[in-house]
């Protein structure tokens, strides 16, 4: 086993997505990750009914994320072969729904603004 | 009793986070995300590059000779590198068979050298001639002379589909005869000839040479995506599948072997071994095989030609290939298996397709071959002792169907090398084996070109 370098990860997504959709997705990582945050700090907590819309748009998201990693590699639910393959699925799941769910979020705090009704502190 | 839990388990945590396994279990973590051992390697040119006023020449610019040329120049400062081949094209060959399953462009295995040979390293758009390793020079075909300190020999290995008679690389595509190794257009075309007998059904055959070969898994794949189209189109039961070849076993690796004669008994695929192939009639479509009995001939609706396999000209002239063994017909060069440097001319190296040693002829075998033939020039011109050594390391993404493959990997012993052992079982047909092949592998193999990977 020879070292890893962050770098080689890196250099493998560059050539995965594309210099352009990589850095994008890294820009847009950060700015809805900083949007989140801020929103949190702007309302001292999360609203339950913009976060119950946002987790129904992540379970949408999740579910989008499989297809699309099944439509990209030519493949389908038929292929699931082993309790690995079903980890997998719930990983794409749980990365697709967590990363929408937030960016649903974030999206409704923005364009709404602060809750009328303060929260309660989180 | 709880306390005792809690300093239990805040000691594990300590043992691990100080143990020489949590710099392991980390990589292997990382790596989960992306696929295994062919992921890892060392980043090019962290250390500080070596000063030295070698002359380096590189014959070959395919996936090894660019990924060598890649990393010599990340870690020399001065040396003068200089890379001969005149083809203009860069194949993806690990994209080959997806190209004759249909499911990807020819343009997904098609790029150019030219944009993968590094900044400051000479390009010599003319095919290697003649290389004479005792007075030190390489001979392009202009009849320029090239000398050298070092020489990379990288050169590949040619198909020679002229020694079966009656076939050669234009039959490709017509009357049922298809070979994925030939080029993207041959891909495109042995699909094209495949998915008319995936319509029709009748006798697939598939076979390999008596040779050495690249990726000696690809001929199984195509011969598993063959049954798997044929079931998707209804037609399976029209249609025979029979796979033939020289050896008395289906992998050089026992216990891979084993699991694919049990998936072709799964998939009714017939095996004949010890059968060589000798010539092929497309007119009457049929092939005929050397076999201890004599000539037998086997008709075929399809035919995946996988021709034998040879060192290219320039080093079947040259001194550098094996004087005798089993490698000595076919010109493969005399390397040490462990540093692939040259046992009789130690200012040679050889990389890739062309060197002569055990198993992987593979996009995975340059991976892990490269590093080590660059580690041990650059500490040889530094002054230092080198103790990289290659431990056979190949890797085959073994498709068993559209959509599932087994993740193997294995060594010069025929010790199977898992990534992630316990996690994803190398003889196991998983999805997860398949998304690696189709989204990480190329990424992966056009970092390794730029010396990133």
């Amino acid at each position: 086993m020879q070292e890893l370098d962050i770098t080689v990860f890196v250099s493998v997504f560059i050539e995965m997505l594309g210099p352009l959709l990589f850095w994008l997705l890294v820009l847009a990582i950060v700015l809805v990750t900083t949007g989140f945050v801020w929103v949190l700090i702007r309302d001292r907590g999360l609203d339950s009914k913009r976060l119950v819309r946002a987790q129904v748009v992540g379970v949408l998201g999740g579910i989008a994320a499989i297809l699309f990693m099944q439509w990209i590699t030519s493949s389908g639910f038929r292929d699931i072969g082993g309790p690995v393959d079903l980890m997998l699925v719930a990983l794409i799941f749980v990365l697709g729904a967590i990363g929408t769910a937030i960016f649903a979020y974030t999206i409704q705090a923005v364009v709404l603004g602060e809750p009328e009704e303060p929260l309660e502190a989180f | 009793m709880i306390d005792n839990a809690r300093r239990r388990a805040g000691e594990a945590i300590e043992a691990f986070t100080n143990s020489t396994d949590r710099r392991r279990f980390i990589q292997l973590a990382a790596a989960a995300g992306l696929g295994g051992a062919w992921f890892l390697g060392p980043g090019a040119g962290r250390a500080a590059a070596v000063q030295t006023s070698a002359r380096i020449v590189i014959a070959g610019a395919g996936a090894a000779g660019l990924a060598t040329a890649a990393r010599l120049s990340a870690s020399l400062d001065g040396a003068t590198i200089t890379i001969i081949d005149g083809r203009k094209a860069h194949y993806y060959q690990p994209g080959f068979t997806l190209v004759a399953a249909g499911l990807k462009p020819e343009s997904y295995a098609v790029s150019t050298t030219a944009q993968f040979v590094p900044r400051g390293v000479e390009w010599i758009e003319e095919a290697v001639a003649e290389i004479d390793p005792d007075a030190d020079h390489v001979v392009t075909e202009s009849g320029t002379r090239v000398p050298y300190d070092y020489l990379f020999v990288a050169t590949g290995l040619r198909l020679d589909y002229d020694a079966i008679e009656g076939m050669s690389i234009d039959r490709i595509g017509k009357d049922g005869v298809g070979s994925v190794y030939a080029s993207p257009e041959a891909a495109t075309a042995t699909y094209a000839e495949m998915s008319r007998f995936a319509d029709r059904g009748g006798v697939g055959l598939f076979f390999r040479a008596e040779t050495e070969m690249k990726c000696a898994g690809a001929p199984l794949k195509y011969t598993f995506i063959t049954d798997d189209v044929l079931r998707r189109r209804g037609n399976r039961g029209r249609a025979e599948l029979h796979y033939v070849c020289p050896q008395t076993s289906l992998f050089s690796v026992p216990i891979v072997a084993e699991k694919v004669r049990m998936l072709f008994a799964d998939r009714g695929i017939e095996t004949r071994f010890l059968h060589t192939i000798r010539a092929i009639e497309p007119g009457r479509k049929v092939a005929i095989f050397e076999t201890a009995e004599g000539l037998t001939e086997m008709p075929y609706d399809f035919l995946n030609v996988v021709p034998p396999m040879r060192a290219a000209e320039a080093v079947r002239n040259s001194p550098l290939p094996w004087q005798d063994g089993p490698w000595a017909n076919d010109g493969w060069v005399e390397v040490d298996r462990a540093s692939l440097r040259h046992v009789r001319y130690p200012n040679v190296f050889a990389v890739g397709d062309v060197a002569g040693v055990p198993k992987g002829k593979t996009a995975a075998s340059v991976k892990w071959q490269v590093p080590v033939a660059v580690e041990h020039l650059v500490e040889e011109l530094a002054g230092r002792p080198c103790e990289a050594a290659y431990n056979g390391y190949t890797s085959c993404p073994l498709i068993t169907k559209i959509g599932r493959a087994m993740l193997i990997e294995f060594d010069y012993e025929n010790n199977l090398t898992p990534s992630f052992p316990g996690v994803i079982a190398p003889l196991e047909e998983l999805w997860i084996s398949w998304v690696m092949k189709e989204t990480a592998l190329k990424p992966t193999y056009v970092a390794m070109l730029r010396g990133q990977a």
